[in-house]
């Protein structure tokens, strides 16, 4: 299959909206279990992850640890910000992989469970990521570019325990948050 | 709790911040927020801590660091700014970059001044005969964007430096 003809509706239950924890939840530092795809409470908490990103201003992907389950599961949607060039729209990927990684760039990141700090990272802008789809347990490779690489390698980091912060360029490269959205 | 602005300065070597950290953690000292760098090999620090000593005390504490004379040890009571993201204000990056002289500073954030525009983190290097500054500006929200870089540029021009002012975006992910 195509990820990008992945809808939540594929999932069959309806997502909830769950409340997102901020650092210093210990949650947030540990590396998730890989989770069965197949699994019924699996398939709610990506729905529910879906319905959480949805409601959240400017969200563009949310990964289990963020809603305090240790659980290797995120979604993203990146299809419409501005600094995307390939979308694959709306998806959510069970233990997911960095097959191929290139051509790093550095950007500015903010984080929904880090709401008062910024930081400068280096992430790849060409980026192969393997994973199974929740629900069909369908394999998938998706292979994406710019702002998508972006959002799949935090969420793949909230995965395994690491936060923007755990990634930043050097020793003034946080900075306190300017704008909220 | 009072907050109390700590300032390090002078002759480099392995040790200072652990010594200075390990003074005010000893009078139960939080080390709110800090910023520490060698600037032209001088070992620079500025910090903010949080609590019950009085800044005499806090430099009797931090006496031994400055005692064979080659580092400056001063600690002063501030009063609490309260949260800073209140603004109603945009986000910048300036960078001016040319060859060396007196007023590069000056000039550029004058304009910056004169556009109600504030400073919140500012860096300069010079390395040979090239000057880098680079700084966070905040612009207020109804400020001309295009004016502002345009009057930077003209600066620049005037100095013989490349001035740039663009967005600076953060992506929530």
């Amino acid at each position: 299959m195509s990820i990008a003809d992945w809808t939540e509706a594929d999932l069959g239950v309806a997502g909830r909206v769950l409340p997102v924890v901020r650092a210093p939840a210990p949650v947030l530092s540990a590396p998730s279990p890989p989770v069965d795809p197949a699994d019924p409470a699996v398939v709610q908490l990506a729905a529910d992850l879906v319905e959480t990103m949805r409601v959240s201003p400017g969200c563009v992907g949310l990964a289990a640890v963020q809603v305090g389950v240790a659980a290797n599961i995120f979604c993203v949607d990146v299809s419409t910000h501005p600094k995307t060039r390939t979308s694959h729209g709306t998806f959510a990927l069970c233990n997911a992989e960095v097959v191929d990684a290139s051509r790093k760039e550095k950007g500015r990141e903010g984080c929904m469970s880090v709401p008062d700090l910024t930081g400068d990272v280096k992430r790849a802008t060409r980026l192969t990521v393997r994973g199974t789809v929740p629900g069909s347990g369908d394999e998938v490779v998706i292979e994406t570019d710019a702002f998508e690489a972006r959002a799949l390698q935090h969420e793949i980091d909230h995965c395994a325990g690491f936060l923007f912060l755990d990634r930043v360029a050097g020793a003034h490269a946080v900075y306190p948050r300017q704008t909220y959205l | 709790m009072s907050l109390i602005a700590v300032t390090v300065i002078g002759h480099d070597r392995p040790g200072i911040i652990a010594d200075a950290t390990a003074g005010l953690a000893g009078l139960g000292l939080n080390l709110e927020d800090s910023t520490m760098t060698l600037l032209r090999g001088h070992f620079a620090m500025m910090l903010i801590c949080r609590g019950d000593s009085a800044p005499a005390a806090v430099e009797d504490a931090l006496a031994p660091l400055a005692a064979d004379g080659r580092l400056m040890v001063s600690a002063r009571a501030v009063p609490d700014e309260g949260d800073p993201n209140g603004r109603d204000s945009r986000p910048y990056v300036l960078t001016v970059h040319g060859g060396d002289r007196p007023g590069i500073v000056s000039a550029v954030t004058r304009v910056v001044a004169a556009a109600g525009g504030n400073i919140t983190d500012l860096t300069t290097r010079l390395t040979g005969d090239l000057y880098v500054v680079v700084a966070e500006v905040d612009l207020p929200a109804g400020a001309d964007e295009s004016a502002v870089a345009g009057a930077l540029r003209a600066v620049g021009g005037e100095l013989g430096v490349g001035v740039t002012l663009r967005p600076q975006e953060t992506d929530v992910l």
